[in-house]
C-alpha cells in the first residue's frame, strides 16, 4: 500500500488540534487550509450570486423597477469581482491545497505558514471590498475592469484598489506555494510526466498567476495615483492614454480567464477517465495543450479592445492569435471525448457535471471564436452576447468543474458519501436552468442589447424575462448544492470507501476516507498502476 | 518550533500569518480611509495606518525571528532549503512583472500615446480636433502632454547623479558577490567588510536619489504632476528607490546576522536570498538608467 501509517503521534502537535482557534486560524495543514478556502469560496458564491439575483430582478422587465441605476452598476461590478476573486479563484486554490499534496505523495504544501497567510488575507480583502457598499462613496460601479476615466469617478476607488492589492498578494503567495510544492515535494518516483493532469494544470496556472497578478497590481496602482496623487497615466491632456490602462489590464485579464479555466481542465481530465474506466486519451497532448494555451494567453489580450480604435495591424494580429487558441483547446475537447469513447461509462454526479462541462464549455468556446473575429466583434462588443459567452465559460465551465470536483472528492474529504439522488437533482436543475438563464442572452446580444444597462428596449422583454426566470431558478438550485454538501459533511450515514470510485486511479485514493489529518509522512512507494497516468509511455 | 514528521519537516502552527493578515488589512484600510477623507479629518485613517505599519514591522521581526531560530536549531533540511529558494526566486519574478507594468506604461506613452497626440499615425484626427498646436516630444517641452500639465519642466541630466548612482549600484553588486564568495570560503571578516560596503553603497544610492528628487522638485519643476513624463519618471524611480531602501535594510540585517554567526559556509540561504534581491534591483536600475534617463 502506498499510504504510510498516519497516526503515530510523537507529540501533541501531530493530530488534529482540538482548540478551534489554533486549528483554523493558525493552521499549517493543507487540508484545513483547503477546507477554509472552499468554505470561503462557497460563501462568496452565494454573496456574488445574490448580487446577480438583483441584476436579473431589475432586468425581469423593461423600465426601472427595483433599484437605482447607480446601484445596478454597483451590482454588476461587485458581482464580477466577488465571483472572480472570491468564488472561482479561491475554490481552485482550495482544491489545489487539498488535492495536490495527496496526488503527488507530499506530506503538505512546501511553505505551510505562507499558505495560511495566503488564505487569511482573503477574508480581510473582501471585508474591504464589500464595505464599500455601505460607505458614502458607494461601491465601485464602473465594471470589474475598472476602466478609467469612469472608474476614477468612484468615491471609494482606494478601497477597491487596496482590496485588489491584497487579493493579488494572496494569489501570488498561493501560486508560489503550489509551484514549490509540485517541483520540490513530489514523492520519489512521481516524475513530472506521471503527475495527474490536475497537478499539471495547477503548475501552469500558478505560473500564470505569478506572471500577471503583479501586472494587475501595477495597473490599479496607476489608477490610484491618477485619482489621488495627480499622475497622468490615463489622462490624454498629460500625454497619457485611457487605452493604456486597457492594455495593461487585459495583459493581466486574458491570462486571468485561463487562471479560471486551466484548473477546470485538470479536474475534468481526472473525472472523465475515472467514470469511463479508461486512462486518459493523449496524456502528453493534454499537458502540452495546457502549456500552449498558457503561452498564447500572453499574446491575445487586445481582443478585448477591438472596438477601442486599435491600429489595423494590431487588430489582425490579435484576431489570428486568438483564433489559434482554439487548436489546443480543441485537442483537449477531442481527447476528453476520445477518453469516453469505448469506455464503460457510468453517470454519477461528478461525471454528469463533467460531461455538461465539455458540451457547454465548448459552446462558450465557439461564441468566443465568434467574438475573436474583428468585424463581427464590432457588432457584438459590449452586448449581451459577450455576457452569454463568458458565462458559458465561467459558470458552465469553471463553476461546473468546481462542482464536479466537489462531488468527486467530497467523500474523500468527509469520509461519507453525498446523496447521489440530491446530487443528480442539483445537476439537472443546474444544467437546465443555466441554459434558460444564459442561452437567450446570445439572442439579446445579437439583437443589440447592451450590457451593464439597467433598462432596455421593450423589444428585448421576452428573452429577458426568460433569462431572469432561469436565473432565479438556477440561483435557487444552488441551495440544493449547499444542502448536499452540508448533509454529506455532517449527517450522511453512508461511509465512503478509500477508493471512492471504482475506476479511480491516483495516490489520493490510496489514503483512508476521510483523509487523515496528516498523510504521506513517509513518501509512498509509487506503483505505476496506482497512478492516474503512470502508464504513460515515452 | 517545527518538527520532523516522518521523512519531512512540517512547521508547527504559528500565529504570525494571522497577525500578518490583520496588520496588512489595518495598513490598507487606514490608507484607503485617509485617501477618501474630507480635507481636515484625516486623523483616524492616519492613526490606523501608523498602527498597521508598526504592526507590519513587528510582524516581520517576530516571524523572521522564529524562522531564524528554527534554522539555527538545525530543523531545516535540504528540501526546506529548496522550497525557500524557489519561493524567493518566484517572488523576484513577480517583482519583475510588477516593474514590467510600469515599464510597459513608459514604452506605450513614448512609442504611441504621445506621438499620437501629436498627430502621428492614426492619431491624426485627435490631434487636429483636440490638440492642434501640440508638438509631440518626450522630456522637456512635450512630455507632460498637450495640456502642459504641471507646467514647463526640465529633465534630470543622465550623466550627473544618475551615472554616479549607476556606478554605485554596479559596484555594490560586485561587493555583495565578493562577500558571498568570502562567506563560502569561510572568511567572516572579509564578509563583514564587503557586505558592510554594500550596505553603505545602498545607503549612498538612496541618499543621492533623494537629493535628485529635491533638485527635480525645486529647480527643474519636474514633479509627479508633470504629465505622463513626471508620472512614469517618479513611479519607476520611486518604486525602484523603495526596493533599494528595502534591500539595504535587508542587507543590514544580514550583516548583523553574519556578525552573530548565523551563517555557515554551506548553509546561508538568507544571505543568498538578499543577494539575489540586490542583483534584481540592480538590473532594474540598468533598465531605468537606459530608458528613463538616457534615451
Ligand atoms: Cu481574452
Amino acid at each position: 500500500m502506498a499510504h504510510a501509517a498516519t497516526h503515530d503521534h510523537h507529540d501533541a502537535h501531530h493530530g488534529a488540534p482540538s482548540n478551534f482557534f489554533t486549528r483554523w486560524f493558525m493552521s499549517t495543514n493543507h487540508k484545513d487550509i483547503g477546507t477554509l478556502y472552499l468554505i470561503f469560496s462557497l460563501t462568496a458564491f452565494f454573496i456574488g450570486g445574490s448580487f446577480a439575483m438583483v441584476i436579473r430582478a431589475e432586468l425581469f422587465k423593461p423600465g426601472m423597477q427595483l433599484v437605482q441605476p447607480y446601484f445596478f452598476n454597483e451590482m454588476t461590478t461587485m458581482h464580477a469581482l466577488v465571483m472572480i476573486f472570491g468564488a472561482i479563484m479561491p475554490a481552485f486554490v482550495g482544491l489545489g491545497n487539498w488535492m495536490i499534496p495527496l496526488m503527488i505523495g507530499a506530506p503538505d504544501m512546501a511553505l505551510p505558514r505562507m499558505n495560511n497567510l495566503s488564505f487569511w488575507i482573503l477574508p480581510f480583502a473582501f471585508v474591504l471590498l464589500l464595505s464599500t457598499l455601505f460607505l458614502p462613496g458607494g461601491a465601485p460601479a464602473g465594471g470589474w475592469t475598472m476602466y478609467p476615466p469612469l472608474s476614477l469617478q468612484s468615491g471609494s476607488l482606494a478601497y477597491a484598489v487596496f482590496a485588489i492589492h491584497l487579493m493579488g498578494i494572496s494569489s501570488i503567495m498561493g501560486a508560489i506555494n503550489i509551484i514549490a510544492t509540485i517541483l520540490n515535494m513530489r514523492a520519489p518516483g512521481m516524475d513530472l510526466l506521471k503527475m495527474p493532469v490536475f497537478v499539471w494544470s495547477w503548475l501552469i496556472t500558478a505560473f500564470l498567476l505569478i506572471a500577471v497578478m503583479p501586472v494587475l497590481a501595477g495597473a490599479v496602482t496607476m489608477l490610484l495615483t491618477d485619482k489621488y496623487f495627480g499622475t497622468s497615466f490615463f489622462n490624454a491632456a498629460g500625454g497619457g492614454d485611457p487605452v493604456l490602462y486597457q492594455h495593461i489590464f487585459w495583459f493581466f485579464g486574458h491570462p486571468e480567464v485561463y487562471i479560471m479555466i486551466l484548473p477546470a481542465f485538470g479536474i475534468i481530465s481526472e473525472i472523465v477517465p475515472t467514470f469511463s474506466r479508461k486512462p486518459i486519451f493523449g496524456y502528453k497532448a493534454m499537458v502540452f495543450a495546457i502549456a500552449a494555451i498558457a503561452f498564447l494567453s500572453f499574446i491575445v489580450w487586445a481582443h478585448h479592445m477591438f472596438a477601442v480604435g486599435l491600429p489595423l495591424g494590431a487588430e489582425i494580429f490579435f484576431m489570428y492569435a486568438t483564433m489559434l487558441i482554439s487548436v489546443p483547446t480543441g485537442i483537449k475537447v477531442f481527447n476528453w471525448v476520445s477518453t469516453m469513447w469505448g469506455g464503460s461509462l457510468t453517470f454519477e454526479t461528478p461525471m454528469l457535471f463533467a460531461i455538461a462541462f465539455i458540451i457547454l464549455f465548448t459552446i462558450g468556446g465557439f461564441s468566443g471564436l465568434m467574438l475573436a473575429l474583428v468585424p463581427a466583434d464590432f457588432q457584438y462588443h459590449d452586448t449581451y452576447f459577450v455576457v452569454a459567452h463568458f458565462h458559458y465559460v465561467l459558470v458552465t465551465g469553471a463553476a461546473f468543474a468546481i462542482m464536479a470536483a466537489t462531488y468527486y472528492w467530497l467523500p474523500k474529504w468527509t469520509g461519507q458519501m453525498y446523496s447521489e439522488f440530491w446530487g443528480k437533482v442539483h445537476f439537472w436543475c443546474s444544467v437546465i436552468f443555466v441554459n434558460v438563464l444564459f442561452f437567450p442572452q446570445h439572442f439579446l446580444g445579437l439583437a443589440g442589447m447592451p450590457r451593464r444597462i439597467p433598462d432596455y428596449n421593450v423589444a428585448f422583454a421576452d428573452f429577458n424575462m426568460i433569462s431572469s426566470i432561469g436565473g432565479f431558478l438556477f440561483g435557487a438550485s444552488q441551495l440544493i448544492f449547499a444542502g448536499v454538501v452540508i448533509h454529506c459533511a455532517f449527517f450522511s450515514k453512508k461511509k465512503a470507501a478509500d477508493r471512492v470510485w471504482e475506476g479511480a486511479r491516483g495516490l489520493e485514493w490510496t489514503v483512508p476516507s476521510p483523509a487523515p489529518h496528516h498523510t504521506f509522512e513517509l513518501p509512498p512507494v509509487i506503483h505505476d498502476d496506482e497512478l492516474a497516468h503512470g502508464h504513460v509511455e515515452d | 518550533m517545527g518538527q520532523q514528521q516522518g521523512a519531512y519537516f512540517v512547521p508547527v502552527k504559528s500565529y504570525w500569518p494571522i497577525v500578518a493578515a490583520v496588520v496588512m488589512f489595518l495598513t490598507v484600510f487606514g490608507a484607503a480611509h485617509w485617501l477618501n477623507a474630507e480635507p481636515g479629518e484625516t486623523g483616524f485613517g492616519k492613526t490606523v495606518i501608523t498602527v498597521g505599519f508598526i504592526g507590519i514591522l513587528l510582524m516581520f521581526f517576530g516571524w523572521f525571528r522564529s524562522v531564524i531560530n528554527e534554522s539555527l536549531a538545525g530543523k531545516y533540511d535540504a528540501q526546506v532549503d529548496r522550497s525557500f529558494r524557489m519561493g524567493m526566486m518566484w517572488f523576484i519574478f513577480s517583482e519583475v512583472m510588477f516593474f514590467g507594468a510600469f515599464f510597459g506604461a513608459l514604452f506605450y506613452t513614448r512609442m504611441f500615446s504621445v506621438p499620437w497626440l501629436g498627430g502621428e499615425g492614426h492619431g491624426v484626427l485627435t490631434h487636429q480636433f483636440l490638440w492642434g498646436d501640440y508638438a509631440a516630444a518626450w522630456g522637456a517641452g512635450g512630455g507632460n502632454g498637450p495640456g502642459n500639465i504641471g507646467g514647463n519642466f526640465q529633465t534630470v541630466a543622465p550623466w550627473g547623479l544618475p551615472l554616479l548612482n549607476t556606478l554605485i549600484l554596479l559596484t555594490s553588486s560586485v561587493t555583495v558577490t565578493i562577500a558571498h564568495h568570502a562567506l563560502k570560503a569561510g572568511h567572516r571578516g572579509k564578509v563583514l567588510v564587503f557586505l558592510g560596503l554594500t550596505v553603505l553603497l545602498g545607503a549612498v544610492f538612496v541618499y543621492a536619489q533623494a537629493h535628485e528628487y529635491m533638485e527635480a522638485y525645486h529647480e527643474l519643476n519636474l514633479t509627479l504632476h508633470s504629465g505622463v513624463y513626471g508620472s512614469t519618471f517618479f513611479m519607476l524611480t520611486g518604486f525602484h528607490g523603495l526596493h533599494v531602501t528595502l534591500g539595504t535594510i535587508m542587507l543590514a540585517i544580514i550583516w548583523l546576522r553574519v556578525l552573530a554567526g548565523h551563517f555557515s559556509r554551506d548553509h546561508h540561504f538568507g544571505f543568498e536570498a538578499v543577494a539575489w534581491y540586490w542583483h534584481f534591483v540592480d538590473v532594474v536600475w540598468l533598465g531605468l538608467f537606459m530608458f528613463v534617463y538616457i534615451l
